[in-house]
């Protein structure tokens, strides 16, 4: 299946690809996919204190257009903030790198991949500021 | 010896032609392009007299006699010729139809076709081995079966199946025997007599032979099969497959059957050589890795092997320089991962992990190993990427720890 160049040069050099501490509260972590359909893509952000994404990180289990999607995905992550992030859409993957048809359900798990690591940043963010809320009350009273 | 790139390791899907058949094919490709349907003159008799030639040629290497053989476009038109062609003769003997979950695409939607025609058809399971067995079509027969239709040799695992037992049973209940031994021929020995074939398909392609031709044998005698004919228009091949006959392709696949009766035996000793030897470098460089198919019975030049936690597309880009096949859903139109390997019994996630690789006439050693080099280097470079790899590690950690 002839690929586009910007999926083979993700796929030859892969931006990005690690793991980042899952229990660390700045990360964020995002697992999509099933091996029994062939996908499977972990995505993580770790987030500062003012909301910026300063790394993004990924592994993949699947196809050329699956891996070149997540390692663009954490390349346009890095510098954005959660906010500018959330707004990013499988189209947007799909144009960049020429996906035919039959692989845009590629771009589509990337997407799906930021958004569960965002939840997952936002969640366990959201956890930590109430937690956070209810020790200054308790100080308070 | 410099290698030349890229190397092809994917003989189940195609074969190069070789020289010496295209030697033999060339002056019927230029000079003598007689129609050997042209009665009256020479530029026929000689076109003729090819055709004849190769017909004992291509009989040759089955078992069987010139007459027997009916020239097609291939071993998919002579798998529907021998499947609707003995449902429609025989429809008053029986409506039931024997086959199996592994046959190749070109018998399974023949037979597929006749069932929203109101046929009967039984679709055997084959074992995790894929081997279907004379005990399973044994009970599978009833008095209605008209036909059983079972592979040699399967395309996508290489596994054998026992075709002499399946014919010796089919001739003792009464009912003809089908078998697709397309992948089979040349290889392995095949003989319509003592395997009690009563219709064989084969193809050139498979054989170092040129595209677009094949045969369907047609046993004549014990028992005398009748087909109805599914390309009218002239009669030619004894009223079975009328159409000029294409004589280059023909002959092309005359002197492939040569070559393959007089170099099966070294041939298939020098293959099994080298599909072990690819396939212990790779196991000796790799863990998780599982042989799809029957450890023994087998093609000489086939091993499908899956690769845990890593996907096939993916790896076969990786190893860029080496052509292979896998049964990964990424590499199918439907997205659907193999079929062939889901009748088995392996699980999804390793079908989108398998790749298939098929040594041939021509493959080095040389080959072979920078093919498995090539292979263990993507597998491990995959593995670095893959979120599942991960997972496994640190549970092995610390099942160890425990």
């Amino acid at each position: 299946m002839p690929y586009s160049d910007k999926v083979m040069d993700h796929f030859t050099n892969p931006r990005n690809v690690g793991s980042l501490d899952k229990n660390a509260l700045d990360v964020g972590t995002g697992i999509v996919g099933a091996p029994e359909c062939g996908d499977v893509m972990k995505l993580q952000i770790r987030v500062d204190t003012d909301g910026r994404i300063v790394d993004a990180k990924f592994k993949t289990f699947g196809c050329g257009s699956a891996i070149a999607a997540s390692s663009l995905a954490t390349e346009w992550l890095k510098g954005r903030t959660v906010q500018q992030a959330t707004e990013l859409r499988n189209s947007d993957i799909a144009d960049e790198l020429s996906l035919p048809p039959v692989k845009i359900h590629c771009s589509v798990l990337a997407e799906d991949a930021v958004k569960a690591a965002i939840e997952d940043w936002k969640r366990k963010n959201a956890r930590s500021d109430a937690s956070t809320a209810a020790m200054e009350e308790a100080k308070r009273t | 010896m410099t290698l030349k790139l890229p190397i092809y390791l994917d003989h189940n899907a195609t074969t190069p032609l070789d020289k010496r058949v295209l030697e033999a094919m060339m002056p019927y490709l230029t000079t003598d392009f007689g129609n050997a349907a042209s009665r009256n003159h020479a530029f026929g008799w000689k076109a003729e007299a090819a055709v004849e030639n190769a017909r004992e040629q291509t009989a040759g290497l089955i078992g069987a006699t010139a007459k027997d053989i009916v020239f097609t476009s291939g071993a998919t038109e002579s798998n529907n010729l021998a499947i609707k062609g003995v449902a429609e003769m025989y429809r008053d003997k029986g409506n039931h139809i024997i086959t199996d979950l592994l046959e190749h695409k070109a018998v399974i939607d023949p037979c597929k076709r006749l069932e929203q025609a109101g046929f009967q058809v039984t679709w055997l399971k084959p074992d995790r081995f894929g081997v279907v067995s004379a005990e399973q079509v044994a009970e599978a027969i009833t008095d209605k079966t008209i036909l059983v239709s079972v592979m040699a040799a399967n395309n996508e695992i290489g596994t054998l199946n026992p075709v002499a037992a399946i014919g010796a049973l089919a001739k003792q209940r009464g009912v003809l025997f089908h078998c697709d031994a397309t992948q089979a021929v040349g290889k392995v020995p095949i003989d319509v007599e003592a395997m009690g074939i009563d219709l064989l398909s084969l193809s050139a392609h498979k054989i170092y032979g040129p595209k677009g031709i094949g045969c369907l044998y047609v046993r004549r005698k014990g028992p005398r099969v009748r087909l109805t004919c599914q390309m009218d228009g002239g009669g030619h091949e004894r009223g079975m497959r009328s159409g000029t006959l294409n004589v280059p392709g023909i002959v092309g696949l005359g002197a492939a059957c040569v070559i393959c009766r007089s170099e099966m035996a070294a041939e298939a000793m020098r293959l099994t050589g080298l599909r072990d030897r690819l396939h212990q470098t790779i196991a000796a460089g790799l863990d998780y890795v599982y042989l799809n198919g029957h450890p023994t019975q087998r093609l000489p030049n086939t091993v499908n092997l899956s690769f845990a936690y890593v996907e096939g597309e993916a790896l076969m880009m990786k190893m860029k320089d080496v052509a292979v096949s896998s049964g990964s859903a990424c590499t199918s139109a439907s997205l659907e991962p193999s079929y062939v390997l889901r009748a088995i019994g392996v699980s999804d996630d390793l079908a989108h992990s398998s790749i298939r690789f098929g040594v041939g006439r021509f493959t080095t050693e040389q080959e072979v190993d920078y093919a498995a080099a090539a292979v263990v280097r993507g597998v491990k470079e995959l593995r670095e990427l893959s979120p599942l790899y991960e997972q496994a590690r640190e549970a092995q950690r610390s099942q160890a720890q425990a």
